[in-house]
């Protein structure tokens, strides 16, 4: 469904992006993942269309959309929500929502219909009218999920949607995300949560400076040497081979 | 559509005015804030609706006076034809401007900047060249009759603001239950987080500043036809462009009503001011700046936040629930 090819992306000396290729397929949940400042985000930013990559493609349901604005290829079917959210605050979630659900809609009832059957989709139905900027952490990041959830998308995009939210937060948000999985949506997400990792995504691609350095089922993920050390730091695998073999 | 139903309450409240009163000076009075709303309500589309914070929307102003005054006096074309033209001269000026800023991203205060500089490069252009009349202005000759719009009364005059500030403020009203408006705001709001969601903010904020461009320029038009005469400082000056974003400023940016509550307001407290200082000169600028930094400081929602407020308040003393 979205193919990366051969992405690079440098700012100054700085490399993001280190000739990254890889493959989203229709229908599953990927995720993403890797440390702090491995390019996560800006690989997003890029197959989205808010940074133009150096040098690669983007390939989205068989088009190259590389280089195109962030409107025509949310109009295409892929949308992305934001790490560091950004509700339009003075606006009511109702009013919020609508914005993603006028992408097909141009009737200003409709999108307000659709916007409130998405708001009780990921568990906004009580705060419709309420002031964005009144909602908590966990509302704001519900918010990003069902703004972009409006516009019917083809392709989810989460940066981080788990980030910043308690455990018990984190165990509410995961069924409706699997929730949009099962509504035939694919979904391709950054997370640091491993928990939910582990619980949601089918297949995993870790990055690390830029680069991909493994792929693979999450259970295969977690046990790669590559990855752990990433991670952990040099020799880390090892010590922990070790130290399992002890305990062994 | 509550909305819809105050707003026709409103203008058919005002429509009755000239068959109740007939001194000149209060009708004149009626006549001046129907027009500062109209021009307040062309700087509300850009600025209130979509954030985007001219400084210079005396060019649309500008431009639609002038060509409704130089069509006739020149070519003597009829005004009515003029107002059209003008009309949309003033909306291809908007469009320029609004082209070569936001392109190129220009925000904040750096499109404000920007579109003072055009106002001020259009008035400059206006006073060097021969067919405006340069600085020596342009006089509209006097030919009283409706199909010159120059009206024998100020009823007629009455009637054509009325109609032109009507049809704005039945736009701002579209706009606030459209996808171009939900699109506009969610721009005001955060740019990149609408762009997100499919929302092309140049083509919506393209078509605010024609809008506000349009607007504008009628009440130029207006404007030329009321006083008959023009000259680069009144047309293109920063006069009027301090007035269109006084108005709604006052009055509550993003709001229906806030351009007609600010220009209400702005001309009760500059009659005072007149009835009380007298006409010293420079002394309106001094007051609109000390008005705009207490309204910015204190009330940054305008008149309307503050009557929103009120009735709020109210339902809340009567044992009603405030709508969230």
């Amino acid at each position: 469904m979205l193919e990366i090819r051969g992405i690079c992306k440098s700012f100054g000396g700085v490399r993001a992006s280190r000739d990254v290729t890889l493959t989203v397929p229709e229908g599953h949940i990927t995720s993403l993942i890797g440390p702090n400042g491995s390019g996560k985000t800006t690989l997003f930013a890029q197959i989205t269309g808010f940074l133009k990559p150096d040098a690669g493609s983007v390939h989205f349901l068989g088009e190259d959309i590389t280089g195109m604005a962030p409107e025509a290829i949310a109009r295409r079917g892929m949308v992305r929500t934001f790490q560091i959210v950004q509700p339009f605050t003075g606006q009511t979630v109702r009013e919020n929502i609508a914005v993603g659900a006028h992408l097909h809609r141009a009737s200003r009832a409709d999108a307000l219909a659709r916007a409130e059957e998405v708001a009780h989709r990921v568990g906004l139905g009580d705060r419709l009218d309420l002031d964005a900027a009144s909602l908590t952490v966990a509302g704001r990041k519900r918010l990003e999920v069902a703004r972009a959830l409006a516009t019917d998308p083809k392709l989810i995009l989460f940066d981080e949607v788990l980030a910043g939210l308690n455990p018990s937060e984190i165990r509410d948000v995961i069924p409706v995300i699997r929730d949009i999985r099962q509504s035939g949506i694919t979904i391709f997400m950054i997370e640091h949560v491993m928990q939910a990792v582990m619980s949601l995504s089918e297949y995993s691609w870790v990055l690390n400076q830029g680069e991909v350095i493994a792929e693979g089922t999450p259970a295969e993920i977690v046990t790669d040497e590559k990855v752990i050390e990433a991670y952990l730091g040099k020799g880390m695998a090892k010590r922990i081979a070790e130290r399992q073999g002890i305990h062994a | 559509m509550r909305q819809l139903v105050i707003l026709a309450v409103v203008f058919a409240f005002i429509a009755a005015a000239p068959a109740i009163i007939t001194s000149e000076f209060t009708q004149n009075v009626i006549i001046m804030v129907l027009y500062a709303a109209l021009l307040g309500q062309a700087w509300n589309i850009l600025g209130g609706y979509g954030g985007q914070f001219s400084f210079g929307h005396a060019a649309y102003f500008g431009t639609g006076a002038y060509t409704v005054a130089v069509l006739q006096v020149q070519l003597g074309v009829n005004p009515w034809i003029g107002l059209v033209i003008g009309a949309l001269f003033s909306m291809a000026v908007a469009a320029f401007i609004g082209f070569a800023t936001f392109r190129y991203g220009l925000r904040g205060s750096y499109f404000a900047l920007v579109t003072l500089a055009f106002a001020e490069v259009l008035r400059i252009l206006s006073n060097s060249v021969g067919f405006t009349g340069a600085g020596v202005g342009i006089l509209i000759p006097l030919a009283p009759g409706a199909a010159n719009m120059q009206f024998e009364t100020k009823t007629g005059f009455f009637f054509l603001i009325w109609v032109l500030t009507l049809s704005s403020f039945l736009v701002v009203w579209w706009i606030g239950h459209s996808r171009f408006g939900a699109s506009l705001a969610a721009v005001r709001d955060n740019e990149d987080a609408a762009r997100a969601l499919g929302v092309n903010a140049f083509r919506v904020k393209m078509g605010a500043i024609m809008l506000s461009g349009l607007f504008s320029g009628l009440a130029g038009i207006f404007y030329a036809q009321y006083f008959l005469y023009l000259d680069p400082y009144i047309a293109y000056g920063p006069a009027i462009s301090v007035e269109s974003l006084l108005v709604p400023i006052i009055g509550g940016m993003g709001t229906l009503f806030g351009p007609l509550l600010g220009a209400a307001a702005l001309h009760v407290v500059s009659e005072a001011t007149r009835e009380l200082i007298g006409d010293v000169p420079g002394i309106s600028l001094a007051l609109y700046g000390a008005l705009l930094v207490v309204m910015v400081m204190f009330m940054p929602r305008g008149l309307a936040g503050l009557l929103a407020r009120l009735g709020v308040r109210r339902r809340a003393a009567s044992g009603e629930m405030p709508r969230a």
